[in-house]
Order: C-alpha cells, then structure tokens, then sequence
C-alpha cells in the first residue's frame, strides 16, 4: 500500500541512532509533542472520559435518591436516600440472586479455565497425526453463531431434565472453550520444551508435567482466563433467560430483567428500586477490573478479545 | 524435539515412544473433542435438519421440506428485524472504530495519565448488559434523560429517542458507543508496537503529521483496524442483550412501546424459538444469519488483502 513503511521496516539497528541525524523532537512527531499539544490532548481526553463517566456517576446518585428525584436536575444525591437499597432488597431476592452469580460464575470460571489448560497443553506440547487440521477447527469455533447450536443445545438440557436448573449455565465449560485454548497455548508455547523434557527422562508423567509445571507457569494467563469468564457469566443473560423459569435460581442480569418489567416501564415506575439493582449488579463488576485490571488489559491487547 | 531417535528427513516413521506420545495427546484433547461433538457439531446438524422441519417441542419435528426457507423470504418481520440490524451494524461499526482510534490516538500521547485514562474508558465494557440497558433506557429518557437535558442546554430540542420509531435506532447506537473501551484498547496495543524508527525514517523524508499518520500509522496498525472490523461486525450482528431488556420481554412494556424499530434479528429468532415454539423457523433464521456472517467476513477478508499490511510480507 504505502512505500514509506515498506522501506521502513528494515530491522532497527542498536546502536546506530545516536549517530542518526537530529530530528527535531516536535517534527519527529512521535517522540515527546510540545507541551501546548499535550495540554490540549489531555484536554480532550478530559472531556470525553467525563462524558464516559457521567452515566456512572448519574446512576449512583440516582439511585440514592427519593423516587420523585430520581430524574431531577443535577449530579448529587439529594435528598440523601440510602433506603432505597434496603426496600429493593425487600422487593426482590436480590441477595439470593447475588449468591447464584457467584456462584455460577466461579463454577463457569473454574470449569472453562481448568479444561482449556488441559487442551492447551495437549496442542502445545505433542505432536501428533492431525494437530494443525484439530487447532483449525477450535479456532473455527469462534466463528460459529450461538444462535446456530443455541436451540439444540437446549433440547439436549432439556432431554437430560436440566433445563430449570443453573447446570447448563456453567456445564458446557467443562470441555474447553476456544478463546482459552487459543490464549493459553500460546503461553505454553513460550515455555522451553526442554524444561519439560528433563522432567520427563527424570520420570514425571504427563499429568505431572501439566499440572506440577505448565500449572503453575502460565498462572496470569490461566487469571486472564478466569476473570474474563467470570465477567461473562456476571454479565449474561441470555442463557439464563433460556433455562431459568424458577426465580429463587436467577442470576443477577436475570433478577434486573425481571425488575425492571415489575417496578420499571412495566409497573409502577419505581427507578430507585431499579437503579439499586443495577448499581449493585454493576458494582462488583468495577471491583473486579480494578483488582485484575492488568489481567483484563493483556487479555485484551493480546488476544482482540472482545469485552 | 529431543527424542531419542532424530527425525530423519523425508518420511518419518512413527516409534513406540510417538505413538506413546499420541495417544497422550489425544488424552489431554478429549474434552474438546468431546464438547465439540456434542455442542458444536451435533447441533449444528440437528439445527440444519429442524430448519426443514416445524417443531414446537410437545411434537415430534414434522418435515416441511423448503417451507421454512420459503417462510423466511417473504415474513415481514424478518426483514424488518434483518434491516434493523444491518442498520445498527452499518453506523455502530465503523463509528465505534473511528472515535476508538482517535481516544487511542489521544491516549498514546499523554504519558504516565494514559492508565488513568484507559480504566475510564474500559469501565463501561465492566456494565453488565442489563445495567447499560436500565441506564440508557432513563438516560434517552425524552422529558428528563440526561442526554436531551445536556441537548437542551445547547438549545437543542432532543428527540424521543425510545418511543418515536424514527429515533430508537440512532439511540441504540449511541449507547452501543459507550462501550467501546476493548477496541481503544486493542488500538493503543498496535500503536504502542509501531517502530519509532519509521516515525523518525518518515520526519526526516519530510513527511507531515497527515502525511506520516497516512503512510506510517495507519499502514502499521491495519492489522488491528482489520481485526476489529470484523470482530465488531460479526458481534454487531448479533446484538441481543441490552436492546432486548430496554424494549423486550414484557407484554405491556413491548406494546407501549415501538419495538418494531427496535426488533434485532437475534431478537426476532429469540422469540420465534423460545416464546412461539417455532423451533423449526427459528433454526432456518440462526442458519440464514450464519450464512451472511460468513459472506460479510469473506468480503471483509478479500477487502482486507488489499488495505492490510503485514510485517515480514513480501510484496
């Protein structure tokens, strides 16, 4: 496309650029800009990160307040009204809704986690008849709709009499899933082949090399695997709007749909109820990213992984 | 690979010790193997075969031959809910692209506040669906939502953005940009491995800022460009969850309001297999939507082998 970069990309020589003609940094454009530049691209990213953080900062305030101000003018959350999240919780099941995401999610976490490891190191370490052709067809997973296999995979839940309850929600992670598989090989790749295979002559299993060394070696990335489906669980809904018909078996985005059509546009209007669900689903959420934000930053830069 | 007898060229021959070896592998693959038979290959055949049939789960699938296909054609409401879509992928896809690229671009040039930044525009990805829905529901809230507020205090009349049929579409997508947080972040990642040295290489050719965004940056990062295009379209497609909670679900919400402008595809197969039990049509619309994934993905690709640049390519 461009001659520029084509001739550009000779590999960088160490060494050789501080004998390189001086550019001036301003016109080498990529180095440090001047500071009236700097001041007005932070400027900007000032607005826009405030326009990205006005919805947050609207729904917790109107979620403190009484149900008349809930759309009343302004930022702050007056008159101060707490109550709201004790009348939600007497509204609904909220903690018991708040319990079952927990759980759920942790067993989707550990579950898809723990099998996509196990996969991962059969592609990265063997070689066998078939590996290439085996790894096009996980990465060809990816690109298949939900919506293609959603319907007989509910009748195969339905026709073991699983469907009401929250083992469809998490089951189907039991056998790998091809984003983990995918982000974990490639960190098994990276490990030395001869560290395993000492391991080996000294008489270890394959189990063992798995679980003793590749374990506990690709520990982050086995973190990025399990907060990003973590937060996939957290977040879904249609899964749960498939299976689920027994309230007491909700998950949160599940309960939050069945509060809004009772106390939102559906019932009495009654927002704060609803704003009070919706801070305290999204609250643990924002907690999470900000333990594991560096796990959720490298999964992302390194994988192209949607949010 | 250190076994004890050297691979020779040409043909090797497979030793006790490889076929030791294979067997393992096939052992650590199982799972997939497993799960790929029963989820993924198993209903993708039992979904083809009850898209030729109509079913309603009490009965047995009874076969209609092309009925369903002939169905699809003519309903409609799939067109609509087809139209709605593919209006929704059209200005969501390249929009979210276009302001991520510019945040990333901004991002890249403040220094030690780019971490700051980044978590700020990262968190709305962090909303459950359901949330983002419930909030931008009040938030495009035509009397006393924050955005026609903020439009009003411009002289701007907002429009009503979930009732009128005209404006509930304009308003998804707006919401739809507020979480845009993963692009701008797979952006600032291939700015970040764009080689000073062409930057540096391309001053001193004399090349502008434009010049050098034109031929040094946009080249170098058409990787991730491509990447997200197809990635945002394939899941644009496919948009179900917050559009579904704000106008969906609930007889009386769905007839006040004009959910026909608001009916996705995934919406509209959503409904015909687990509200209507039609669970043959709802098969003929999941396999018509793979159909056009795959044709939009491959017009994409062949496109993209004209626009992308990769390292170490030969031309």
């Amino acid at each position: 496309m461009t001659t520029a970069v084509e001739r550009g990309t000779a590999p960088p020589v160490p060494g050789i650029s501080p004998a390189r003609p001086a550019v001036p940094r301003s016109a080498a454009g990529e180095g440090r800009p001047p500071l009236w530049q700097r001041v007005l691209f932070v400027a900007a990213l000032v607005g826009a990160a405030v326009i990205f953080m006005l919805p947050f900062v609207w729904l917790i305030s109107a979620s403190l307040r009484p149900r008349e101000y809930v759309f009343a003018p302004g930022f702050l959350p007056v008159p101060f009204t707490p109550e709201n999240y004790a009348e939600a919780w007497q509204a609904v099941p909220l903690l018991t809704w708040f319990g079952n995401s927990v759980v759920v999610g942790v067993a989707a976490a550990a579950a898809v986690t723990l099998s996509s490891a196990w996969v991962a190191f059969g592609f990265a370490y063997f070689r066998f008849p078939g590996r290439n052709l085996l790894f096009g067809l996980v990465l060809a997973t990816m690109m298949l709709p939900f919506a293609v296999t959603m319907i007989p995979t509910y009748l195969i839940w339905s026709d073991l009499g699983l469907t009401d309850t929250q083992v469809p929600l998490w089951a189907g992670n039991l056998f790998g899933s091809a984003f983990y598989i995918f982000l974990l090989r490639q960190f098994l790749l990276s490990l030395s082949r001869e560290y395993f295979e000492a391991a080996r002559v000294d008489g270890a299993s394959y189990p063992q090399l798995f679980w003793k060394m590749a374990f506990p070696l690709i520990r982050p990335a086995l973190l990025v695997a399990f907060v990003f489906e973590f937060k996939a669980s957290w977040t879904d809904l249609l899964k749960p709007l498939i299976y689920l018909r027994n309230e007491q078996l909700y998950t949160l985005p599940r309960g939050l749909k069945v509060v809004l059509d009772r106390f939102g546009y559906g019932g009495e209007q009654q927002w704060e109820i609803v704003l009070a669900g919706s801070v305290l689903a999204t609250v643990p959420m924002i907690i999470l990213f900000f333990l594991a934000q560096r796990h959720f930053v490298e999964g992302i830069a390194t994988t192209g992984r949607k949010g | 690979m250190a076994t004890v007898t050297a691979p020779a060229p040409g043909r090797r021959r497979r030793t006790p010790l490889a076929r030791r070896e294979a067997r393992w592998a096939y052992l650590f693959l199982a799972p997939w193997i497993v799960g790929f038979l029963v989820f993924y290959a198993g209903p993708m055949i039992a979904s083809l075969w009850l898209s030729f049939t109509e079913y309603d789960v009490i009965n047995p699938p009874e076969y209609t031959g092309l009925d369903n296909y002939r169905e699809l054609m003519s309903d409609p409401a799939v067109a609509r809910s087809l139209g709605n879509t593919v209006y929704y992928a059209a200005l969501h896809v390249p929009l979210v692209m276009l302001i991520s690229l510019g945040l990333a671009l901004l991002l890249k040039r403040v220094g030690r506040l780019q971490g700051f930044f980044r978590t700020v525009f990262y968190l709305p990805v962090m909303t459950p669906a359901v949330a983002v829905g419930i909030l931008f529901l009040l938030l495009l809230n035509t009397q006393d939502g924050l955005i026609n507020r903020a439009l009003g205090l411009v002289g701007i009349d907002g429009p009503s953005w979930t009732t009128d049929p005209g404006w509930v579409m304009p308003g998804i997508i707006l919401m739809s940009l507020w979480s845009l947080g993963s692009t701008v972040i797979i952006y600032l990642a291939a700015l970040q491995n764009v080689p000073r040295d062409l930057y540096e290489a391309a001053a001193i050719d004399g090349a502008g800022a434009w010049a050098r965004f034109r031929s040094v940056t946009l080249p170098m990062i058409s990787g991730a460009l491509f990447f997200t295009l197809i990635v945002n379209t394939i899941a644009s497609l496919q948009m179900f969850t917050e559009v579904y909670t704000m106008y969906f679900g609930n007889r009386e919400t769905q007839n006040t309001f004009n959910s026909d402008a608001a009916t996705f595809y995934v919406i509209h197969l959503f409904q015909e297999a687990f509200q209507f039990l039609h669970m043959g049509f709802a098969s003929a619309m999941a396999w018509l939507l793979f159909v056009i994934i795959l044709i939009i993905t491959l017009i994409q690709v062949k496109l993209s082998n004209r626009f992308v640049y990769y390292e170490g390519e030969d031309k």
